[in-house]
């Protein structure tokens, strides 16, 4: 698919290594009258009801997953990722909770401790894939153009880019959504959830399938608590109606308050993966 | 909306059991705790089927209501919601049913 218009219209994602953008122009010739023929007349269509032979038919028994092609994905990265050692975590939030912002802050704060890259799945733009690559760290971006959220197979794709290291994180930010990313599974090792503080406290209730899902809830923004109109007990009591042993810290990317204790969380999931 | 990519996932996973034979119609189950909404199904499946073996088959959703068994007093209960409780008071509910997604059956000419 054409990454400037879209225009073969499968839908395909685009995948792009920012380090390798180059200029990429060429004729769009959409045929103006181009014909979609019929085989077939519409003789007294709407008129008298069509006398039809009986149509004998057979079922078939599938009795398959809907998403079995994508869980069949997942468990190929999964395997791919345990072979290499690498901790792969699912970064989920709605747009503007801050996932870019924590990554750049995380990548900044570990320098030199840990390695990581970063998959960063949007719709459209190289805008992230450009912030995390401002900080020298190996990064892809997946634009999946009318797609709502990554899958199992836009990862795979993606990761054969990145080419990320034996032993190393691999951050996957997904497209900024907290419905659709909830039901697919990329084979993660974790799923995080990254809610800002501003967003109100009431989204764990209105959007359960994306919080039963997760391993790690993040509340961002928490320097905006004065200055909002938000309950941090609620919010983790509400989230664990739905997930009781779901862990939450509470943190702001941009004053590194709470950092800590998501590092210590990295730590302690990573050491199982590489060992 | 996923649904799009959820009824594309049917499209395909039918057209290839059903290796170029036309397909009447597609039975699918659909739990009301899934996450995915009947409807939108509904509407991407017309758009899906469109030059495929299955343009104008009929889409057939079994709905699957929401079932839980409470851990405490082993009832079977009701489950409109994930947060739901058991009328004995306890949240801690094993959901049993409604999370379904599945393909159940397809009919086709013979």
């Amino acid at each position: 698919m054409c990454s400037t218009c879209g225009c073969a219209g499968d839908g395909d994602p685009v995948i792009t290594d920012p380090a390798h953008v180059h200029s990429h122009d060429h004729d769009h010739d959409h045929e103006p009258g181009h014909s979609h023929g019929h085989g077939h007349s519409h003789d007294g269509e709407g008129a008298a009801p069509h006398v039809q032979a009986p149509v004998t038919t057979e079922t078939l028994t599938l009795e398959q997953k809907v998403l079995a092609e994508n869980d069949l994905g997942a468990a190929r990265n999964r395997g791919w990722f345990d072979g290499r050692g690498i901790l792969a975590l699912n970064l989920m939030s709605s747009p503007g909770a801050g996932k870019t912002t924590l990554l750049v802050r995380t990548i900044t704060d570990l320098a030199g401790r840990r390695e990581l890259s970063v998959v960063e799945g949007d719709q459209e733009t190289l805008f992230d894939a450009e912030r995390i690559r401002a900080t020298g760290t190996k990064v892809v971006q997946i634009n999946t153009g009318s797609g709502c959220h990554l899958d199992a197979d836009m990862l795979a794709r993606g990761l054969r880019v990145l080419d990320p290291a034996v032993g190393s994180v691999v951050l996957i930010e997904n497209v900024g959504n907290l419905v659709c990313p909830a039901l697919f599974d990329l084979g993660e090792s974790a799923r995080v959830v990254i809610m800002s503080v501003t967003e109100g406290g009431d989204k764990p209730l209105k959007y359960p399938h994306m919080f039963r899902s997760a391993d790690l809830l993040i509340l961002n923004k928490v320097d905006l608590l004065p200055y909002v109109d938000f309950d941090v007990g609620r919010c983790t009591a509400d989230a664990r109606r739905l997930k009781p042993d779901l862990e939450v810290l509470a943190v702001s990317a941009t004053t590194g308050d709470g950092l800590d204790q998501w590092y210590a969380w990295l730590d302690r999931t990573l050491a199982p993966a590489v060992l | 909306m996923h649904e799009m990519a959820i009824t594309q996932s049917v499209v395909r996973a039918v057209a290839e059991r059903c290796e170029g034979r036309d397909v009447d119609q597609v039975t699918l189950l659909i739990g009301r705790l899934s996450g995915v909404v009947s409807d939108s199904v509904r509407f991407c499946f017309e758009l899906c089927t469109m030059g495929t073996e299955l343009e104008g088959a009929d889409l057939d959703i079994v709905d699957v209501p929401g079932r839980a068994r409470c851990r405490e007093c082993e009832e079977l209960v009701e489950l409109p919601d994930f947060i739901a409780l058991c009328p004995c008071g306890s949240a801690d509910l094993e959901i049993v049913a409604g999370q379904e997604l599945s393909i159940q059956s397809v009919e086709v000419k013979v």
